[in-house]
């Protein structure tokens, strides 16, 4: 349910962004979203068809690129993804672990059109 | 012409900006300020106002209440104790945001504080995201919440400073495999430091407040 905040600064990021470009309007958005920033798209998207209507960025298409949230094991080096449910190593069953990846939440680059100067 | 601009920015980038200036706020004035999350019903409240009976006389306390709700339970509870606290309605959302500390910090008298209490929303979720600024990060977990707590919201143990093990006096009632709660919480969090404390019965608070004197005493 924290979307809407995550969504207004994605708007505020790509908003800011074209501006400084001196884009006219922002065609797609491109993120990157770990597992574990709790982010769920639809929920992104249904608040973006909102409160992007009117500024530089309506109409943009959002691009989610999601990263699982992958484990390391110390013990045995073996990498695992974390799946639905933290557990420890599946090879050699060892809980000392520690999150390699997954935590992202990236504006990584958008596209924009432009006035010819 | 179509271009493409590359920015790789973090999304909390203008939250986390906000969260340092309320830091910066705290600094100037001495305070060291506590982020308090939990799931609803954990006992954030009543671990509190347990906390406020047993503070030393040096310890100057405010407490931020945050509610999704317009309802001041909370706060009317804290300030009954005879501490300054305000109210935060999120008005829906679940979580609180550096934005809203910044107006709350506004309406406590600063100059006369050591220490603040922020009183997230209820979830384990959402208050993960938001830095607030405060300099300890605090979860209070459950007993009859069960065990298996930290496997399925790793994420809010990633970033604690301090985790709380409440309602230890049910023990006897639940089941509740303290080692297994204890591997998932080392996985996520190594060394995590932790009280097991009942805000009914006042066991494991000295310890507690112990470690709270400190931080405020050393600031």
């Amino acid at each position: 349910m924290h979307e809407l905040a995550i969504t207004e600064s994605i708007l505020s990021i790509a908003d800011q962004a074209a501006k400084e470009n001196n884009g006219t309007k922002v065609t797609d958005i491109y993120l990157i979203l770990g597992q574990l920033s709790s982010i769920v798209d639809d929920s992104v998207q249904f608040y973006w068809d909102h409160i992007s209507l009117g500024t530089v960025c309506e109409g943009a298409v959002l691009h989610f690129e999601r990263r699982p949230a992958m484990l390391r094991c110390k013990s045995c080096n073996h990498q695992y993804p974390l799946g639905e449910i933290l557990q420890t190593c599946p090879n050699c069953q060892s809980p000392d672990v520690f999150i390699e990846a997954g935590e992202e939440m990236l504006v990584h680059h958008i596209d924009i059109l432009r006035e010819e100067p | 012409m179509s271009q493409r601009v590359e920015i790789v920015k973090r999304i909390m980038d203008s939250n986390d900006r906000l969260a340092q200036n309320n830091q910066a706020i705290l600094d100037q004035n001495h305070i060291f300020g506590i982020n308090l999350m939990a799931s609803p019903g954990a006992g954030k409240t009543s671990f509190i106002l347990e906390t406020i009976k047993r503070l030393p006389a040096e310890i100057k306390l405010g407490v931020i209440e945050g509610d999704t709700a317009p309802v001041t339970i909370d706060s009317d509870k804290i300030a009954a104790a005879g501490i300054p606290a305000v109210q935060i309605n999120t008005g829906g959302e679940c979580h609180l945001d550096a934005n809203m500390i910044e107006m709350a910090l506004d309406e406590l008298p600063l100059e006369d504080l050591n220490l603040i209490m922020v009183e997230n929303v209820g979830n384990l979720i959402c208050p993960a995201a938001f830095q607030l600024g405060t300099h300890a990060n605090i979860l209070i977990a459950s007993i009859p919440e069960g065990d298996d707590k930290p496997y399925k919201y790793p994420n809010i143990y990633r970033g604690l400073d301090v985790l709380i093990l409440n309602k230890i006096d049910l023990t006897p009632y639940i089941d509740f495999r303290m080692d297994y709660f204890q591997q998932g919480v080392e996985m996520l969090n190594p060394g995590l430091k932790t009280f097991a404390l009942s805000a009914k019965t006042g066991e494991g608070f000295d310890a507690w407040i112990t470690w709270l004197t400190d931080k405020v005493t050393t600031k």
